[in-house]
């Protein structure tokens, strides 16, 4: 049995991607979602617009936080704030009655922000007797948008197709093109008259057909069993989809171009799918993740991706109001696939030394390590 | 990169981006490297090897482990760029190499192997059917066509993959380790295989490590740590033996053994000076030992170069020491 353990050590020791994942991977996740797992809104981004705005505005307090006063504007406008995602809370005077407009997509906001207006309502009723010529007490009429009866489900099937996009586009991805060197049949691909352009593509083209039909049932499904609404333009989701698409593709085959085997390509899938999965704001808000955290999710495609697919389809977002997540997604695809393509060449091009860029630039030990390489290459 | 590997990948790219013939005359080219030299970092994996591929010729490259043999079929082949010197193809597609372990996708079967390298060519369907039907036949393996390769015994894998590599009727062939750990009947399918395609007019090259089946190639080039010990006709190789050889019928003496080995049952040394122990000798050991010289084959031959290599190496050292030793002093 020692000689077990000791062969179990030295392969180890070997294998130091792996070693360094169980190491450090556990405490890098307890920090990142100690941090990140909240659903507490401390915060809750409120406009208010009509006649009474600036006399009602005072009364607002944590955690509803006003980021803007617009007297001359009304319904119309506060709604628009909503919808463009720019507020959760609107409140909206003039009338007998001010109306209370709640953005049901962002839901543990809306929740902090009615059991907020619950008990100011029932403070202000406690003072009663509103002396004339001070603002109507708050609040009167609370309408919840998009997600009357803040079901989470319909704002969870919004985020899954980028959970379903992220696991075909980067694990099963990966999968596959490193098998490719795995069976030695890259060794083929790279003597057979191909452009890298062409094996990329070849290789990236089946999967990516295969996502978009997954992406297709997955609405499909949520639409029909969960009745979550698809209320925005399809051609909005579908561009957005096409982005998410090729970043997470192109992640994909970065990994696959970084991991000699297919489970060096699981480790590194799953190290960008973990992250993705809780930091993109999907499960936890984004406003309740800690910035020292934060900022790991705007490095993230499923970030951007679920606030297109959620403005899309629950609150009909238009594409100029979601124009800067799709800023974002296309300049992190271009990056990842600009990457992708350029170790991909190199993965098929001749030349020693082009064939290993990781250890292009070499100091001495880079050279030792090309020349393992080399003999490795020679059997 | 240097001057010659950017020629050679540039030949790459044309030949990926033009036409079936690569833009070279068909017949009378000759292929192959001229004072090739490939380093990984600090090692040097070929070392000035200059290999000659001959249309209609078969070349048997041969060497011991990590000679440079797979080296120099991976250069030629492009998969690994020239530190230094020339390497000739006639491009991309014009090549047909073959790595050790065949490179066949394990979860296609036969055919749909043969389909894709078929199609990556661009052979036509119906030619590339015939073709595939007529090799697998001769080589049985046309009742396997529906299995998956990784269904396949390893000499059936071997057979597979040449022919697949055949297909599109490459002018140059890359065969490494063709025919290692095939069974016998196997080994002659595979050996019909190459022989008819070097009688269609194909440069063959391919590594052994059977020096039986290199005797049947048309050159030999014999590397020893990726550099060339000998190279010509197998005639000219055994002709060009330095020194004798004998077969002892006892056990090699201490002083004798890095200039002996086993041959089946018997021992044989190699004299560099010609003088084989004799039954005259002076000592009773040497004259129990004394066995006729005899006339070297090709595996004698081989083994020979590779100890004139090593007592070659071995005597530079010692001079380069004994001068560094001088220089001190």
């Amino acid at each position: 049995m020692w000689a077990l353990i000791v062969k179990e050590f030295r392969q180890m020791r070997r294998d130091r991607r792996t070693l360094a994942l169980m190491i450090v991977m556990p405490i890098v996740l307890l920090v990142v979602l100690g941090y990140a797992a909240s659903f507490d809104v401390h915060s809750i981004p409120t406009v208010v617009a009509g006649p009474q705005a600036r006399p009602v505005t005072p009364q607002l307090h944590k955690p509803l936080d006003v980021t803007r006063i617009e007297p001359a504007k009304g319904l119309a406008w506060a709604l628009s704030e909503l919808r463009d995602g720019k507020a959760v809370v609107a409140i909206v005077t003039g009338a007998p009655r001010p109306a209370v407009l709640v953005d049901g997509t962002q839901l543990f906001a809306a929740r902090t922000a009615l059991t907020a207006l619950s008990s100011f309502s029932r403070s202000s009723s406690g003072t009663s007797a509103a002396a004339p010529g001070q603002s109507p007490p708050l609040p009167a009429a609370v309408h919840i948008l998009y997600n009357p009866e803040l079901k989470t489900s319909d704002i969870m099937i919004p985020g899954i197709p980028g959970i379903v996009l992220v696991f075909v586009g980067t694990v099963i991805t990966s999968l596959g093109v490193v098998r490719e060197r795995e069976t030695g049949t890259l060794e083929q691909l790279a003597v057979m008259p191909f452009r890298p352009r062409d094996v990329f593509f070849g290789k990236i083209v089946p999967y990516f057909a295969v996502a978009t039909a997954d992406l297709a049932i997955v609405i499909a499904v949520g639409v029909a069993i969960f009745g979550v609404p698809f209320r925005g333009s399809m051609g909005v989701f579908a561009l957005g989809a096409l982005l998410f698409l090729f970043a997470t593709l192109g992640m994909g085959v970065l990994i696959s171009s970084v991991s000699e085997n297919q489970g060096q390509a699981v480790q590194l899938a799953m190290m960008t799918m973990l992250p993705q999965v809780l930091l993109s704001g999907l499960i936890f808000p984004l406003s309740s993740i800690v910035a020292g955290v934060r900022w790991i999710a705007y490095f993230l495609p499923l970030t951007y991706f679920t606030q297109i697919s959620r403005g899309v389809m629950l609150r009909a977002e238009p594409i100029t109001a979601l124009w800067q997540p799709f800023v974002y997604l296309a300049v992190l695809g271009t990056v990842v696939l600009f990457l992708a393509t350029l170790r991909f060449r190199s993965y098929l091009s001749p030349a020693p030394h082009a064939r290993m860029p990781r250890r292009r630039m070499g100091s001495d030990s880079d050279a030792a390590e090309t020349a393992l390489a080399g003999s490795r290459d020679r059997k | 990169m240097t001057a010659a590997g950017r020629a050679h990948s540039a030949a790459r790219e044309t030949a990926a981006r033009e036409t079936d013939d690569g833009g070279q005359e068909p017949g009378a080219e000759e292929w192959g490297t001229n004072m090739l030299s490939v380093r990984y970092g600090a090692v040097l994996a070929l070392d000035r090897v200059t290999l000659r591929a001959v249309p209609g010729e078969i070349t048997a490259v041969v060497g011991g482990d990590g000679a440079g043999r797979t080296t120099l079929l991976r250069c030629v082949s492009g998969l690994v760029g020239a530190s230094e010197g020339e390497i000739r193809t006639p491009g991309l597609r014009q090549i047909g190499y073959l790595q050790a372990d065949t490179g066949m996708y394990p979860d296609l079967s036969v055919e749909e192997n043969l389909a894709f390298r078929a199609t990556a060519f661009g052979v036509e369907p119906a030619a590339a059917g015939q073709r595939v039907n007529d090799l697998l036949e001769r080589t049985g393996l046309a009742a396997w066509r529906q299995r998956l390769v990784r269904q396949l015994s390893g000499g059936m894998r071997k057979k597979l993959g040449v022919i697949a590599v055949l297909l599109h009727h490459p002018k140059l062939l890359l065969f490494d380790e063709p025919t290692t750990g095939v069974d016998p009947v196997s080994r002659a399918d595979l050996w019909w295989l190459i022989a008819h395609a070097a009688a269609e007019g194909a440069a063959i090259v391919m590594s052994t490590s059977y020096l039986d089946e290199a005797e049947r190639a048309t050159s030999v080039l014999v590397l020893d740590a990726g550099r060339e010990v000998a190279a010509g006709t197998p005639d000219e190789i055994v002709a060009a033996v330095p020194g004798a050889i004998c077969v002892l019928n006892a056990r090699p003496r201490q002083d004798q053994q890095k200039m002996a080995w086993r041959r089946g049952r018997q021992w044989r040394l190699w004299c560099p000076d010609g003088n084989c122990p004799a039954a005259d000798a002076d000592t009773p050991a040497e004259r129990g030992q004394a066995q006729a010289r005899i006339q070297p084959d090709l595996q004698d031959a081989v083994t020979v170069a590779v100890l004139a290599r090593e007592l070659d190496t071995a005597r530079d050292g010692q001079l380069s020491n004994a001068t560094a030793k001088g220089g001190v002093r």
